[in-house]
């Protein structure tokens, strides 16, 4: 276990994607398809998982091509890399999925232009190792996956009573049509966001180590409620950014 | 001397004025209309009205017990329930009005931060979550009394109406909003006692009423345009839901602003789109335009631009 605390170690990737730093619900990147396909928990999951090889495979040929592309076109030579991908996943999915490529439509295209995979590319991947790059890509679409899935199985359990096409709740609920709108996506990502800034809360009053858990960070000390962080950043006079180890 | 002289910082001279006060007063004005809807529409209604005023103060009462901190005396919570109880066909299942109540107070009001935070009046926001998801239940209008549509659905259908019935409230509708003469008593009731001013309810009706003479179709037609005043929600919004103090702008040519605003927006939603009414979401609508409307009328500071010095 002493290995994953090592930075840009394979497993310390796949936790930093799926919980410190999950890119639904810290980074709040990807909001689009999001909000838009996860009115059930398949949907959700089927864009999950179309992001997460797109993610993977884009950020392994990045990470291996970084020292050949140059610096200067490297934001076109990613979205070639991720555009590919993207292809090969829309073209698979009508030819094997095709009531989920029906049911998510105009998004899986979108996917080129989905911020975490620029994200991840320019951020991670194009300065690190190819291994852990995969790596990388592998656990931010995990997180994607799992958060995705999540606001599906709550807005279809709401919305329609069922959750992967299973009707669980009792005759009697009703279902309240407005979780399977646009409105509910807002409501039900805001929850689930409180959910679990309020577990990340409790854990830091109880006295963990939330350096490794993490927040939403915004650089604003100033009116920061995160009191379990390990860190200040405040801006000199030069307006450059001072990082303050505590 | 220490009894005749309070030495204390200003301010020395203080309103008699509350906030229970208020409420309490906005609580009788709505008597009348809710005794019209229990007297119109049968036990049902006054059963709508308990239920939903009681899921709105336990859910207050909750929450101040978990923010440690107790709200529920302000009376707001009362008067959130019987606005949004007011605004429930009576042949809804009972259980709308309590699941209304808990999203009113939980989600539009606490989460916000509690009375005078709330950017949308909390009645209105329950209301319209609850006809966005429960379309059936929330436009089922049949019960003892009544088994036809409602007056305005009537009119869009190009039937005729009976206005004398409209004004005193005999027709099919929501609990609260079919007797105009009762909302009107209370209204009357709120403005003697300086609660409201005709402002914002005054702007609302009329441009209203001009924009169904203009836009309407039916002319100088004064029949069809009093069952359009008289129908639906239009006087238990424009005098007790727009003037709402939280969600109404603070500027008086703000309030002019936002009153003619909705009179357009409910013009708007009632001729021209799918439904028959559009009282709530012109008024939610309007709540959201509320600090761009006090952005633009703000009143300029004494001393501050001018045309020596331009604007900044």
């Amino acid at each position: 276990m002493s290995k994953t605390n090592r930075p840009d170690n394979a497993g310390e990737r796949l936790i930093n994607g799926l919980i410190k730093e999950n890119p639904t619900f810290v980074l709040m990147l990807g909001m689009c398809p999001t909000l838009a396909v996860t009115t059930s928990a398949v949907n959700g999951f089927g864009m999950g998982a179309a992001t997460l090889a797109v993610l993977a495979l884009s950020n392994l040929i990045i990470s291996l091509l970084r020292n050949i592309i140059p610096t200067k076109v490297r934001i076109p030579a990613f979205i070639v890399i991720i555009a590919s991908f993207v292809t090969v996943v829309q073209l698979l999915l009508e030819a094997y999925l095709p009531f989920l490529n029906d049911a998510l439509g105009v998004y899986i295209p979108l996917i080129v232009v989905n911020c975490i995979i620029l994200g991840r590319a320019e951020s991670y991947a194009y300065s690190h190792s190819p291994i852990p790059s995969l790596f990388d890509g592998i656990g931010m679409g995990l997180g994607f996956t799992v958060a995705l899935t999540c606001i599906g199985a709550v807005r279809e359990l709401l919305g329609t009573g069922e959750i992967f096409g299973f009707g669980i709740m009792p005759k009697a609920f009703t279902p309240i049509g407005i979780f399977v709108l646009a409105p509910g996506a807002f409501f039900v990502l805001a929850a689930l966001c409180a959910l679990q800034n309020y577990v990340k809360v409790k854990g830091a009053k109880a006295g963990k180590d939330t350096s490794k858990i993490g927040s939403g960070c915004s650089e604003d000390c100033m009116n920061c409620t995160d009191t379990g962080c390990g860190r200040r950043k405040f801006y000199d006079d030069s307006d450059d950014l001072v990082v303050e180890e505590l | 001397m220490e009894k005749k002289w309070r030495v204390s910082s200003n301010p020395h001279v203080r309103s008699k004025v509350t906030t229970n006060g208020i409420m309490m007063a906005v609580v009788l004005a709505l008597l009348p209309a809710a005794g019209f809807g229990i007297y119109n529409f049968g036990v049902r209604a006054l059963l709508h009205i308990l239920i939903t005023v009681a899921s709105t103060v336990i859910t207050e009462f909750l929450f101040g017990l978990y923010k440690k901190k107790l709200t529920i005396t302000d009376l707001s919570a009362v008067v959130t329930g019987l606005l949004l109880a007011l605004n429930l066909p009576v042949g809804a299942p009972l259980w709308i009005g309590a699941m209304g109540g808990v999203f009113a107070i939980l989600v539009v009001k606490m989460l916000f931060g509690g009375l005078g935070q709330n950017f949308m009046n909390p009645a209105l926001a329950a209301r319209c979550f609850l006809l966005i998801s429960f379309p059936a239940q929330m436009t089922n209008f049949v019960c003892d009394a009544y088994t036809g549509a409602t007056p305005l659905a009537l009119l869009k259908a190009g039937e005729t109406v009976n206005v004398t019935d409209m004004i005193i409230g005999r027709t099919a509708g929501t609990i609260g909003e079919t007797s105009m003469i009762a909302l009107v008593v209370g209204a009357c009731f709120l403005i003697l006692l300086g609660v409201i001013d005709l402002r914002i309810p005054g702007s609302y009706i009329v441009s209203f009423a001009v924009f169904v003479l203009l836009f309407g179709g039916r002319g100088l037609d004064f029949q069809y345009l009093s069952a359009q005043l008289a129908g639906g929600g239009l006087m238990l919004g424009a005098f007790f839901m727009a003037t709402d103090y939280v969600t109404r702008p603070i500027t008086i040519k703000g309030q002019y602003v936002f009153g003619i605003f909705l009179g357009i927006m409910t013009g708007i939603f009632r001729i021209f789109g799918p439904g028959a009414e559009g009282v709530s979401y012109a008024i939610i609508l309007g709540n959201l335009l509320v600090p761009l409307i006090e952005k633009v009328t703000m009143p300029r500071a004494f001393g501050k631009g001018g045309a020596a010095h331009g604007r900044k």
